[in-house]
């Protein structure tokens, strides 16, 4: 591996990391911190739901699949712009 | 041949669904004409399990690429599709609305794990293991820290997780074939394990790739449509998923009146009352139970070796990630349908104001109810009067939770072609797991353990027949254990998982994440993780005390901290790994250039 490309791949793992934290943050948000304050967040109501129970059964779930499209978006973009794509 | 498979993917599974639906269409018919349900029911199991049968006959390969990973040339899309069967089991299908309707609060960390596992799976292990470009998931292991050892101890946490998983499929294989055919359960588990067979034998991960994509469109239609219908019927709009905050609402105002929470006067083995109420967090440990649920199913989705093999079958790193989103988008149609079902069926019983409701009718009224009477008749309900005043109460009304969905249909008066439909998904849903579940135990058999372990000069004709014996031996085991009926198909389900995660998580994630990490730590790791998780099961099944609630759905929490504590302080203690290894670690980190075990050759 030529210094060039070391450093590029360096590079592409940094922003690929810091990524993976941001993605994993908002994950943990949304798959311990509201359920677990489910019973407050039921005082308030969406769409007809207690909020509470909307996150268990439907919120969170969406964002799940929100959030993995949204990284692979981005993953590719970083890929593409270090020039280490297949 | 093969390429021209793959080209026309659309059209091959464009026309296939259309088959499908014009035969429930013809079903319907039938029944107009005054065929019985029984028989609808066995046209349905025998027409589905025909055509994978064929699928899976069309498939057969004599290629170590093909029958492995389906010659790594499966688009995302489909992948999508057949992780999405191969991830959503008997349970979440038939089990998993019964257990919300029963469960309430604390069981909806089933729902949020078993989605947001697959984030974990995305970022940390699907691309890095698809560029690995390995064969199956000790194969990453082994080659990752070096040495048999590790291998070894990667296919035995492997095995035992598979293989309790794999019974409660054939498990419930057998009960839907027994139901539907009308033949003993230890008959019926044979059926299954016979169409389970067929469908991998011959063709491998090839042959269980596209029989997947082809029961994942069944499941989802029999999924989809009773709710919809359903909805429809009992007039709770045209698509009921958005608008059941009502329903639930409507719940709470009742439970109160209808005192749910009141034990039962009696216990029946197998048979549950509603006590849970359906939306009720207390906060404090409830909060906890629901945390340490979804963190066990979470960690347990991202190192079930059956999942992350199925992303070693796309053509690229990229379409390994792009899958990913798709498998989470299909499954996510079915576990954001599940709690509106449990919730619309819990209703329809519950209201006083709705025809189909049973509580406070007359025991008499509701024991001439058809639904009613089909299902006491198999004993998976029950209506006791037992305070003897004429009228059911909420805690005189006994059922199986595993029924919530096979019911539905009936309790809201649909025809019957709509229950031969369930029994169809549910036989896909079961099938398609056992599937992928048996392949992974026998590949890593085969692969790790015979070829690269005991015989590597065994040339691929050997080695492929190995994995076939394998298969056929597992499954009859399999059915053998099935058959004896030793725990429920959720238990076994959260065991599996928790097993996995107590072994595998951190020994996967960081040898992605942690160049530091060597053979002994990972060794230990697995070995400490998997052993204690294990101890402390069978500590609590023999009656000891639990760790702050801690029970058997939940022991990964007590195998993860100590797998992981022992992988970094005995990594850190022994030498790091070879500069040959770390510069493996840089490479499986980058998307391009060829895979790690290609360019070793």
């Amino acid at each position: 591996m030529s210094d060039e490309n070391a450093q590029g791949a360096q590079r592409h793992w940094e922003k690929t990391r810091t990524l993976t934290i941001i993605v994993l943050v908002v994950w943990a948000i949304f798959a311990f911190i509201v359920p677990w304050n489910a019973k407050a967040l039921n005082s308030a109501s969406f769409m007809g739901f207690p909020l509470g129970y909307y996150f268990c059964v439907q919120g969170s779930l969406a964002i799940f699949v929100a959030l993995i499209w949204i990284q692979n978006w981005r993953q590719d973009q970083i890929d593409d712009e270090l020039g280490v794509e297949e | 041949m093969q390429g021209k498979f793959t080209d026309n993917l659309g059209k091959v599974y464009g026309l296939y669904t259309l088959g499908f639906l014009g035969f429930f269409a013809l079903m319907a018919i039938f029944e107009q004409l005054g065929a019985g349900a029984r028989l609808i029911g066995i046209l349905f199991l025998l027409f589905t399990i025909a055509i994978y049968a064929l699928i899976g006959y069309l498939s057969r390969t004599t290629q170590v690429e093909e029958y492995y990973v389906a010659g790594r040339e499966v688009p995302a899309l489909y992948n999508g599709m057949a992780t999405a069967a191969d991830w959503m089991s008997g349970a979440s299908f038939v089990a998993l609305a019964g257990g919300i309707y029963f469960g309430g609060y604390p069981y909806l960390g089933f729902v949020v794990g078993w989605t947001g596992g697959y984030v974990l799976v995305n970022s940390l292990m699907a691309p890095y293991l698809r560029k690995f470009g390995c064969y199956t998931v000790p194969d990453f292991i082994g080659t990752r820290y070096g040495g048999n050892m590790a291998r070894f101890c990667a296919v035995v946490i492997l095995v035992v997780a598979s293989f309790t998983y794999v019974t409660a499929q054939i498990n419930a294989t057998g009960t839907i074939a027994s139901r539907a055919l009308g033949i003993p359960f230890e008959i019926g588990v044979w059926f299954g394990i016979a169409g389970i067979l067929v469908c991998s034998m011959l063709g491998g991960m090839r042959g269980v790739t596209w029989t997947q994509v082809a029961q994942y469109i069944v499941l989802i239609i029999a999924y989809l449509v009773p709710v919809i219908w359903m909805s429809n019927v009992q007039g709770f709009g045209l698509i009921p998923h958005f608008g059941y905050g009502d329903a639930v609402q409507r719940i709470a105002e009742l439970e109160p009146q209808l005192g749910v929470g009141t034990a039962p006067a009696e216990k029946i083995a197998g048979l549950n009352v509603l006590t849970n109420l359906h939306n009720s967090p207390q906060g404090g440990y409830d909060s906890w139970r629901f945390f340490t649920l979804a963190l066990c199913m979470m960690a347990g989705t991202a190192s079930l070796p059956h999942i992350l093999m199925r992303y070693f079958t796309t053509p690229s790193v990229r379409a390994a990630r792009r899958s990913v989103g798709w498998s989470l988008l299909f499954i996510f149609l079915l576990y954001f349908t599940a709690p509106a079902l449990a919730t619309l069926t819990k209703l329809q019983l519950l209201d006083p104001n709705l025809a189909t409701s049973v509580i406070g009718k007359t025991i008499e009224e509701v024991n001439n109810l058809d639904w009613i009477k089909n299902w006491a008749a198999v004993d998976m309900l029950r209506v006791i009067d037992s305070n003897g005043d004429g009228l059911l109460q909420i805690n005189e009304f006994f059922m199986r939770s595993d029924i919530v969905v096979l019911a539905t249909p009936e309790i809201a008066g649909l025809p019957y072609v709509i229950s031969g439909l369930v029994a169809a998904g549910g036989m896909a849903a079961a099938m398609s797991t056992a599937d992928g579940l048996l392949l992974a135990i026998a590949n890593a058999l085969s692969h790790d353990l015979y070829y690269k372990i005991i015989d590597p000069k065994a040339d691929t004709k050997k080695r492929l027949i190995a994995a076939r014996v394998l298969l056929l031996f597992i499954g009859v085991a399999g059915a053998l254990v099935a058959s004896l009926k030793l725990t429920g198909i959720l238990g076994a389900v959260a065991w599996a998982f928790c097993f996995a995660c107590s072994g595998l998580f951190f020994p996967l994630v960081l040898g992605v994440w942690w160049k530091r990490a060597n053979r002994e730590g990972a060794i230990a790791g697995m070995v400490l993780g998997f052993a204690s998780g294990a101890l402390y099961l069978i500590y609590i099944q023999n009656g000891g005390t639990q760790i702050a609630g801690l029970d058997g759905l939940r022991f990964g929490i007590i195998g993860m901290p100590i797998s992981l504590i022992a992988m970094v302080v005995v990594s850190l203690m022994t030498p790091e790994p070879s500069k040959e290894i770390q510069d493996m670690v840089d490479q499986t980190r980058l998307p391009g250039g060829k895979t790690i075990l290609d360019s070793a050759n």
